[in-house]
């Protein structure tokens, strides 16, 4: 009896001992690839980075100088993208969540928003030459770029901002209705601002994403090259991950731009990761401020 | 009656297909504590929150019969509840502060509603006062309401009502979740306020119905078994049901 006892014991530590080694262990991999790329790209990359580099354009055929006209269009494009993104998906998620009744309707949205999560981006990048640029005329230019990016990022800022609305206590909203304030108020002076820490935070994350991405921008605002700093959103821009691609496949010198690529790349990684420390450091600041 | 201010008849509730309240016809005698008891899922909470339309919130929720305030169905179709909500107001059973300061919770409602426009701190000081706890937060209005105890945040919850100057305040258990001092000086504040408001107060609590109400009704799954004055019920009820309740024989 004992000895049985034992052994099933026995046998339960050792399920337990190689379930936590197999966690530690997927741990251990994603964390040594990440700082294995990292390191990858510190190593080749950092030894162009300098003032120049990120302040003045390409020169001789983009085989010299800088890229400041690729990190200022991606900012561009990336604020561009906020500000189509942003305020459609949480009116969106306002509807959703606030307004609309569980039913067939709803549901029916939830899909296509979820479709349209799943939309490989370059179809995005097709959709938007297309209609932005081709049928609406707007050429290929920022506001092209802009919108593209900003429907790419709709589904994930929609899924944010649902959660974000729905983690206020309904308490709040019952008792601003008990006063006699109307729904419309309430949603605007009760629920948003304490569900916006969420709403920023989520959806800064997918913005991140967007800045990265290649294919919605390479039809619709993307620049092969171009010395003049845009003047209006109108203009086409250079951009960090076009930028990257073109001078990686069809510069005029690949083998002579590898450093001026890594130094792009970690420029580019740079600014992801800065927009998600934004995210973070509004996070933070924000649940400071939040107790309930 | 005209000193009748709510008027009930034959009501009807149901949650989707069930039913939460069974025919009920009583009126809300003005300028008195009116306490509802019974036992738990009886329908009290429904019944109040049917008052300011609160339920209407819920969906899938339907009223039949008649509710009138001051003479007028507040179910009609050309009532507002928001309107209806300004005049009955509500205090809940958890104190539910807004995460802002004491001051801007109070003067919330009355902002975005345009009463008291001309001399908010004024309102904001008269409604904190009314409610007893004006000398307790005086120096500190700019503070979160976060920060306050339990009984100092339903006190304000009591404050932030009264500052739309409501007819009806309505109170759902709002002593339930606070200490015997802090209920105390609840119940001394209601003992107050019936002055100038009426006051619907739910309660699980016998004693505290028998100190503060004037009026008390026993309801029983969705009923309204008695209704009569306090006294009456606490001491001679007519049925044999209230008075099993009310002295603890079940509940
Ligand atoms: N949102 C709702 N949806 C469906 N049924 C509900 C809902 N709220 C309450 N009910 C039902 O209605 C009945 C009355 O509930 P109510 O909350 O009014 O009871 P109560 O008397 O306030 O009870 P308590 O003393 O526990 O607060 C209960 O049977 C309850 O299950
Ligand atoms: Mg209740």
């Amino acid at each position: 009896m004992q000895l049985i006892k034992n052994n099933s014991m026995t046998w339960r530590y050792f399920k337990q001992g190689l379930f936590f080694t197999c966690v530690r262990a997927s741990a251990l991999v994603i964390t040594l690839a990440l700082g294995g790329i990292i390191f990858y790209i510190l190593y080749n990359g950092l030894s162009v980075i300098n003032w120049d580099f990120i302040t003045k354009p390409p020169t001789d055929a983009m085989t010299k100088g800088g890229i400041m006209p690729a990190i200022l269009g991606t900012i561009y494009l990336t604020l561009g993208a906020i500000a189509i993104g942003l305020p459609l998906g949480i009116a969106s998620a306002i509807y959703l969540t606030e307004y609309a009744k569980e039913g067939r309707v709803v549901r029916f949205i939830k899909v296509g928003i979820n479709c349209l999560a799943g939309v490989p981006s370059v179809v995005f990048g097709l959709f938007g030459l297309g209609f932005f640029v081709i049928f609406l005329k707007f050429g290929s230019s920022i506001l092209a770029g802009s919108l593209t990016l900003g429907f790419l990022i709709l589904p994930t800022i929609i899924g944010a901002s649902e959660e974000a609305l729905k983690s206020v206590p309904q308490t709040f909203r019952e008792a601003s209705l008990s006063l006699g304030v109307s729904k419309w108020q309430t949603i605007f002076r009760i629920v948003l601002p304490n569900a916006l820490p969420g709403i920023l935070t989520g959806s800064i994350l997918g913005i991140g994403r967007a800045a990265g991405e290649t294919a919605p921008i390479m039809f619709t605002a993307a620049a092969f090259f171009t010395a003049k700093l845009p003047s209006s959103m109108f203009d086409e821009v250079m951009a960090l991950p076009y930028h990257i691609y073109v001078l990686a496949t069809a510069g005029t010198n690949i083998e002579a731009t590898r450093p001026i690529q890594y130094g792009t790349v970690l420029v580019l990684v740079a600014v992801v990761l800065g927009i998600d420390l934004i995210a973070i450091v509004i996070r933070g600041y924000m649940r400071k401020n939040k107790r309930w | 009656m005209d000193s009748d201010i709510i008027k009930l008849n034959k009501v009807n509730f149901y949650y989707g297909p069930t039913r939460a309240l069974t025919d009920i016809t009583m009126n809300f005698v003005k300028n008195k504590v009116t306490a509802l008891i019974g036992p738990s899922g009886c329908g009290k909470s429904t019944l109040l929150r049917l008052l300011n339309r609160m339920n209407d919130l819920i969906d899938g929720t339907r009223v039949e019969g008649e509710i009138l305030f001051e003479d007028k169905n507040i179910y009609a179709s050309d009532v507002d509840s928001v309107e209806i909500r300004r005049k009955i107001g509500m205090v809940f059973q958890k104190p539910n502060p807004f995460p802002k300061t004491i001051y801007n919770n109070i003067s919330y409602g009355p902002k975005l509603t345009g009463i008291g426009a001309d001399n908010m701190d004024a309102l904001v000081e008269r409604s904190l006062r009314q409610a007893v706890l004006w000398d307790e937060v005086k120096d500190i209005l700019n503070k979160s309401a976060m920060n306050l105890s339990g009984g100092q945040q339903q006190r304000l919850c009591i404050a932030r009502a009264l500052a739309m100057k409501p007819d009806v305040l309505l109170m759902d258990e709002p002593t339930s979740a606070l200490d015997p001092i802090s209920t105390a000086k609840i119940e001394e504040l209601i003992e107050e306020l019936k002055k100038d408001y009426t006051i619907i107060i739910v309660t699980h609590n016998m004693q505290q119905a028998a100190r503060i109400s004037d009026e008390t009704a026993f309801f029983y799954i969705g009923n309204l078994v008695e209704y009569n004055k306090t006294e009456k019920i606490f001491t001679n009820p007519d049925v044999k049901q209230t008075e099993d309740y009310i002295t603890g024989r079940f509940g």
